[in-house]
């Protein structure tokens, strides 16, 4: 084939249909944001359905508001936004070389989210405790009007979000074995950038449902 | 254009002969091979969905319900209709055309993300057999539009259908974001965004909406699922849901999805319109840009499917607007389409041909769809059979007919060989007049009240129906000769050259077909790829010599 559609001179790492690194790593960085905005709109169907439920049933959401545990939700969000913290952490310490402390920042990245998942389960095997089920399963009693409607958004909306920390927790694992084994390195670095972002984005929908579902009068 | 060549050491397999084996094939991650199996894939499904739309149609030969039970008629159309809407056309073009020409046409020796291109082809192969189990595990007979409260208390396999659609939604997300990407990132030295292929804007404009409006029916199809397996009250009224909400849901994705469908016709019909009239195509920036108006405005216009829902009339004023308002940049298109033919040195090749029935079914397809768009009209015409018509025209003249148009322009290039072109000649037409024999009488009985979706009707309407339904026979009949023919043609047809139709966009510059690599060397571009009068070029020969 011509010598000329690929530059030999390129790094291993560079697939052989991009002239450059720097092709390589935009097109990357391109994909991965196009991704966020369709994940974006995966998650406002959930919003407008709350926006719709919140404008028909005002009553029950107010009363439904006061039976979700807002400390344990506040601490979640702490959690969540430290886990952030974290990640930019593991992503600055790869572009320093400093490899160890990587793989380390990023494990303690996983420890958080499975911290957040562990304060879920709680609050969810309280709610279930009273009788809290989602739509027709509703037996809880303490709140007025559409209860079920209400725990459903409620319980569909974290629940979607809890499936993309774990998937998160599967991906930030699998770039700790890439940094390791040297596939991801300084220099070749877009998939940690983009599994930061990735990250960046469960924290901001949690950051959005948390006042939403917890906290708005 | 022009093109900077290198010795050519030796001469190199082409795509279909560099490997052997079924692995190399379900394997590939070459968008030459996915866009193959796309074609292979989508054509198989095109006939099932036939099979169910003549089932449809020949039960309605008579007034009177006899050849299927309502059951039975509730169940082949809801198929005919996800059939051909979620296996056929929403990836046909894309998938299938797009795939195959668009690194071509950008002179790149692949997309940008080839795994990915894959991974696309298989789970769009997982979501289609999960739609088609649907088929086999009983009765599916909600519809493509799956409306509630119907769908979510029905029993029966809807929860199979919608977790395959679901799945088949992350397929055309994947593809669209995948195209966007390597539109971007992996033009040659040279093409600048106003000298892309026409075929490439609205490829980019298609795959925008791919990108927002999909996602939106995945969270809808999976709150229905929910919905039926545990009640979680957000869509079934009994439980307090709003069953209307689904339907703002549901065409919040699918109305744009029309556009998914017929904009890569836009960009077929652009270049086989300058390249079989040897004419620089006119008005390119109009041509380009309504693309993307149309992208914009179409994904703002879904209430117009709900004017008798309920809707506030508020809304529905604005959704009337914004309804007429989107024939503006589709004018735009028309007129330059036609305007371009005007003066050229017009070929009557088949894509021609297709071209021509093209812009008649389109013009009679659009201007219903304005007539629907009027309030008033619209509470009359709501579900009866000029609605079937008008989509009809749309999705069937405009989108899948100019697709077979497109497969005969680049077929030459697909597979090296020609098919017969007089016979290919003489089949268009008998498509085209058995298309307007199937549904033309549909304006007519719809006008007067036949409802669409019921097996029987009264029997004032039956000759306008077995007028159709011939018509339906002679239509299928005719797409069956022109798969043979191109059948034929991609194995024993006659031999092509690079460039039969002397074309000048990059997917011609290189073999038929081409090379596993695609080019030799890294092609160059000076022009836009319709500079047929040689205006443009002349044009940067004054700005280099002025800058001399």
């Amino acid at each position: 084939m011509g010598a000329s559609h690929h530059a030999s001179d390129q790094p291993e790492w560079v697939a052989p249909f991009f002239e450059s690194a720097e092709q390589q790593r935009s097109a990357a960085s391109m994909g991965m944001w196009l991704f966020l905005a369709q994940e974006i709109l995966f998650f406002s169907g959930l919003f407008m359905a709350y926006i719709a439920y919140r404008w028909l049933y005002p009553q029950t959401w107010l009363s439904g508001a006061e039976v979700l545990n807002k400390w344990m939700g506040a601490a979640n969000t702490v959690v969540l936004l430290t886990s952030s913290l974290t990640m930019v952490l593991a992503i600055r310490d790869l572009q320093l070389k400093k490899t160890v402390m990587a793989v380390r920042w990023i494990w303690i990245t996983v420890g958080l989210a499975g911290m957040f998942l562990v304060v879920k389960a709680f609050e969810y095997a309280h709610k279930f405790h009273m009788g809290i089920f989602p739509g027709s399963h509703y037996e809880g009693g303490a709140v007025e009007g559409m209860a079920g409607v209400f725990f459903g958004i409620y319980y569909t909306a974290t629940g979607l979000h809890a499936l993309h920390v774990v998937i998160g927790m599967g991906l930030l694992g699998w770039l700790a074995m890439k940094i390791r084994n040297g596939s991801v390195t300084a220099e070749n670095d877009v998939l940690a950038e983009n599994l930061g972002l990735y990250w960046h984005l469960v924290d901001l929908v949690w950051i959005f449902l948390f006042p939403m579902l917890y906290l708005v009068k | 254009m022009s093109t900077e060549t290198e010795a050519v050491e030796a001469p190199e397999p082409s795509y279909l002969a560099a490997h052997r084996g079924w692995k190399s094939w379900a394997f590939s991650v070459d968008h030459k091979r996915i866009a193959v199996m796309y074609l292979v894939a989508t054509t198989l499904f095109m006939i099932a969905g036939g099979v169910m739309a003549g089932l449809v149609r020949i039960e309605l030969f008579t007034a009177a319900g006899d050849l299927l039970d309502a059951d039975q008629y509730n169940r082949a159309f809801t198929l005919h209709g996800s059939i051909m809407v979620f296996l056929v056309i929403i990836p046909a073009a894309p998938a299938v055309l797009g795939n195959f020409v668009l690194p071509l046409m950008l002179g790149a020796r692949d997309v940008a993300f080839p795994k990915l291109n894959l991974a696309s082809f298989h789970v769009y192969m997982l979501g289609a057999s999960m739609l088609l189990m649907a088929m086999v595990l009983g009765s599916f007979d909600t519809g493509w539009t799956f409306y509630t409260p119907y769908s979510s208390t029905t029993v029966g396999p809807v929860a199979w259908a919608l977790t395959g659609v679901f799945i088949l939604g992350f397929s055309s997300i994947l593809t669209g974001l995948n195209f966007i990407v390597t539109i971007h990132k992996m033009r040659p030295p040279g093409m600048t965004w106003l000298r892309l292929p026409l075929m490439l804007w609205s490829m980019y404009a298609t795959s925008a909406v791919q990108i927002l409006a999909t996602p939106v029916l995945a969270i809808t199809v999976l709150l229905l699922i929910i919905e039926r397996s545990i009640g979680i009250g957000i869509f079934d009224p009994t439980l307090g849901g709003d069953p209307v909400l689904f339907q703002h849901f549901f065409w919040f994705y699918s109305h744009p999805a029309v556009y998914i469908m017929i904009l890569p016709a836009f960009g077929i019909v652009s270049e086989m319109v300058a390249v079989h009239s040897q004419r620089s195509i006119f008005g390119y920036k109009g041509i380009a840009g309504s693309s993307l108006a149309i992208a914009i405005v179409g994904s703002l216009v879904w209430g117009h499917h709900m004017f008798t829902s309920g809707q506030s009339i508020y809304s529905s004023v604005l959704f009337s607007f914004l309804t007429f308002f989107i024939a503006v940049p589709t004018a735009i298109k028309v007129f330059s389409w036609v305007a371009t033919m005007y003066k050229g040195r017009i070929q009557f090749t088949p894509p021609m041909m297709y071209v021509f029935s093209f812009l008649a079914l389109f013009m009679i397809g659009g201007l219903t769809g304005v007539v629907l768009g009027a309030l008033s009209i619209d509470v009359h015409l709501h579900d009866t059979y000029y609605v079937v018509a008008h989509f009809h025209y749309v999705m069937m003249g405009g989108a899948i007919l100019t697709y077979i148009g497109g497969l005969h322009h680049w077929w030459p290039k697909m597979f090296g060989r020609m098919y017969p072109m007089r016979l290919a000649n003489i089949t268009s037409a008998l498509v085209f007049i058995s298309f307007n024999l199937t549904f033309l009488p549909m304006f007519v009985v719809g006008s007067r009240g036949m409802p669409r979706r019921y097996y029987e009707y009264i029997a004032s309407f039956e000759s306008l129906n077995q007028i159709a339904t011939v018509g339906a026979i002679c239509l299928g009949a005719s797409l069956f000769v022109t798969l043979g023919y191109l059948i034929y043609g991609a194995f024993r047809g006659e031999i092509a050259s690079e460039n039969p139709w002397n074309a000048k966009s990059l997917e011609w510059q290189t073999a038929s077909p081409p090379i596993e690599h695609n080019f030799h060397y890294q092609p160059t571009v000076s022009s836009t790829p319709y500079d047929y009068d040689g205006a443009e070029a002349e044009e940067e020969q004054k700005v280099a010599e002025a800058s001399k």
